[in-house]
Formats: structure tokens, sequence, C-alpha cells
């Protein structure tokens, strides 16, 4: 299956470079994703604790699983106002 | 109106289109581009982005808890995204309500609110030619500025 990544700030510069979906097994979840995304780009292991995930628009947490044409948003730590 | 849009914010038309005639007050929260970062750098302009969807949907529901809170207060909440020099508007939260006191605990709660959960970035470009991305380091109840 096929999730398309929407990333921000920071984390959006470190995937600069990258693809911006990810192919994965059926039944993939969002720590799948993550995984995969730490090794297109390591730089990215140390941000895991701080950036939230979210699915389609809702948060969700590592243990969720992803579906085909899902978009998965990397939001590190906000800054707005 | 509760909007991430790209082109300047003008308060004028936002407090014009918030007025109702059951409203005694509207308080208004302009947050705007300074020329010093808070360690004291000389910042140029700021780059803003969103997920402008989940941004939209935290602004709802900010202005429905300001509601349940703050009874009979309307919210306007207006975030530019984009390049934005010194001086220019970044947010607009405008409260309306029949009483000040509403108005002004919730247009601050609204701020403090869109501060710490809108997914909301913005990255300070200094005149030296480096930038850094802009965390808001401070709870909702600390008010860095």
């Amino acid at each position: 299956m096929r999730v398309s990544i929407a990333a921000f700030a920071g984390v959006r510069e470190l995937l600069a470079e990258c693809p911006a979906v990810l192919d994965l097994p059926d039944g993939a979840t969002v720590a799948d994703a993550w995984k995969a995304l730490e090794a297109r780009q390591p730089a990215l292991v140390p941000l895991a604790a701080s950036t939230r995930l979210a699915r389609n628009g809702q948060l969700v947490s590592r243990g969720e699983t992803l579906g085909h044409g899902d978009e998965l948003a990397l939001l590190p730590p906000v800054g707005g106002g | 109106m509760l909007a991430i849009v790209r082109e300047p914010i003008d308060p004028a038309r936002l407090d014009a289109a918030l007025r109702d005639d059951v409203f005694g007050a509207i308080v208004t929260f302009l947050g705007i581009v300074r020329s010093r970062a808070d360690d004291g750098r000389s910042v140029w302009a700021l780059e803003y982005e969103a997920h402008e969807f989940m941004a939209t949907a935290e602004f709802e529901k900010i202005a429905s808890e300001a509601y349940q809170r703050f009874p009979d207060v309307r919210l306007t909440i207006v975030h530019r995204i984009g390049r934005l020099d010194v001086g220019e508007i970044a947010v607009a939260v405008l409260a309306g309500s029949p009483h000040r006191g509403a108005a002004f605990d919730a247009c601050e709660y609204a701020i403090d609110e869109v501060k710490s959960r809108a997914p909301i970035w913005k990255k300070e470009l200094y005149a030296d030619g480096e930038e850094r991305w802009k965390t808001n380091a401070c709870g909702p109840h600390e008010r860095a500025g």
C-alpha cells in the first residue's frame, strides 16, 4: 500500500530530497512508517519523541494501522503566533 | 471567521465582520512580526507554514471551548502563512461579547491555545543570513510574547 507523507518545518526540510510517498506492506502501522522514514533520513531518529503524527488530519498513536491512500503528517513542536 | 490565510490580515475587516448588536465589547489581539528575536538577534522576516486542515480544525475546537468557558463570546481567529516582513500581522484573535471581562478572557485563552496547540510553524530569518525554526517553548499560561 502507498501512504503520502506531509512533513512540516524542520522535518520537512530533512525529508526534502526524499519522495513524498511511502510504500509499505499491508497492515503496516504508524510506527512502521516512521521507521521507514528514519531509514531514509537518519537525522529523524532523535526527533522521534518530539514529532507528533497524524493520519488523515487526526493525531494517532504509533500502534495505529495505516491504510492505502492515507496521509501521514509529521508534526514537529509548533511555533505559531 | 476561523481561517489560515496567505494574504495580509486587515483587522478593520475582521472587526466589521464580527460586529453584532448584542456585543458591547470586542477585544482584538494582533501578533506582529518584530525585529528582534528573544535572544536579541536581528530578524528581517518570518516564514510561517501550517497543516491547514488541522490548524483550522484546531481553531474550531478552541472557539468551541471558549464558548463553553465564556458564554456568549464569539471568536475570530485568523493566522497568516508565507513570508512576513517585520511589522506585518501574523495572527489576529478577536473576541466579541456583551461585556468586556469575558471578551478579554476569551481572547487571551484563544491566543494562548493557538500558540501551544495549532499545527503552525515559524522560521526566523536573521539579518546575518542564518535561519532557525522557532518553537513555542512556553506553556499556555506563561506568556513570553
